[in-house]
């Protein structure tokens, strides 16, 4: 009872066109960024660690190596400073929270696709 | 101190969190509060002091003893699971049987919420009052005990407030100047930045402070 109430209390905020994302896979966060009273989007590109939370608490995790620096980036996927996610590539992994990426550069920091089988 | 506005009996329903308009994320407390009948005016002549009695939960007659009943038929009003009473400096505009809803609350108004903490029974002090632990290994035997209580000879005594470990009072305690974020009058629900004493399901107190936050 008191859950529904919840979560009908939170539905309004949360959107409804959002891509499914699980760990592995690269996506583009569109995220909302004020500079000097202006609004602009900045396209935050990289590898799905984890898909934490439920309902309007979920964060996606989204790491890229930036000049050889990792850099982490959480994500209210809910948020209205996220314009949108873009998934870029499905990735094949066999866990749900891929923390082992972090250790991995260079040719062992790859990770395999989903490949998409087509209907006939 | 007996205030200008009465205040509601609520239910903590749970915290969640919602988006404002600049899209920050803020941590919210529903609190489903009321409708509360007024059940009892309390005046001056009468019983010394002024005061509003309110009654939360609707329940089925049968529910309560005869005299309870028979002070619920006096004013009219359903009966009630618990009833509460609010100091108040006017009786003014205040009738029997009317209901007090979470309409008179607005986002941004400053509120006091009262209700019983979630009990931790007994604590020891690094827990009870943040106490620094010991060093776990090294030879170490101090591993979470208080340390000196005092000096010796001088006083000779233990200096009354020392923090010790105990139990966690079963006692009501107070927030205040929690924010409104949104009111839900539809379905009698205050949205409350921030937590509020006790588990879910608590019953709490809410009064108006009267002030209003930015």
């Amino acid at each position: 009872m008191s859950q529904q109430l919840l979560r009908e209390i939170t539905q309004p905020f949360m959107k409804s066109d959002l891509p499914e994302m699980t760990s592995g896979d690269t996506v583009a966060v569109h995220a909302k960024i004020v500079e000097g009273g202006k609004e602009r989007i900045q396209i935050f590109e990289g590898v799905v660690l984890k898909v934490q939370g439920a309902g309007v608490a979920k964060t996606v995790t989204v790491r890229k190596v930036f000049q050889g620096v990792g850099v982490e980036r959480t994500f209210l996927i809910h948020s209205p400073r996220v314009a949108r996610f873009e998934v870029k590539r499905r990735g094949k992994v066999r866990r749900a929270r891929i923390y082992y990426f972090r250790q991995r550069r260079g040719k062992s920091a790859r990770i395999r696709e989903i490949q998409q089988t087509k209907k006939a | 101190m007996p205030s200008t506005a009465v205040g509601l009996i609520g239910k903590k329903i749970g915290m969640t969190h919602v988006f404002d308009e600049s899209g920050n994320s803020v941590p919210v407390t529903v609190i489903q509060a009321g409708p509360c009948p007024v059940v009892q005016v309390k005046t001056e002549e009468n019983d010394g002091y002024t005061a509003i009695q309110v009654g939360h939960e609707s329940i089925a007659k049968h529910k309560v003893n005869k005299p309870e009943n028979g002070h619920f038929k006096k004013a009219g009003v359903q009966p009630t699971r618990r009833l509460a009473e609010f100091r108040i400096s006017s009786t003014d505009g205040f009738d029997v049987g009317s209901e007090l809803t979470v309409a008179q609350f607005q986002a941004g108004d400053a509120i006091n919420v009262q209700g019983r903490p979630i009990g931790k029974g007994f604590m020891g002090v690094t827990k009870r009052h943040h106490f620094a632990r010991g060093a776990m290994s090294h030879g170490s035997k101090s591993h979470r005990l208080p340390g000196s209580i005092g000096a010796g000879t001088t006083p000779s005594r233990v200096y009354k407030g020392q923090k010790m470990a105990g139990r966690k009072p079963n006692r009501v305690s107070t927030v205040k100047n929690l924010q409104v974020v949104s009111v839900d009058t539809e379905r009698n629900l205050i949205l409350v930045k921030g937590a509020t004493p006790g588990s879910n399901g608590t019953v709490l107190r809410i009064t108006p402070t009267g002030k209003v936050m930015k």
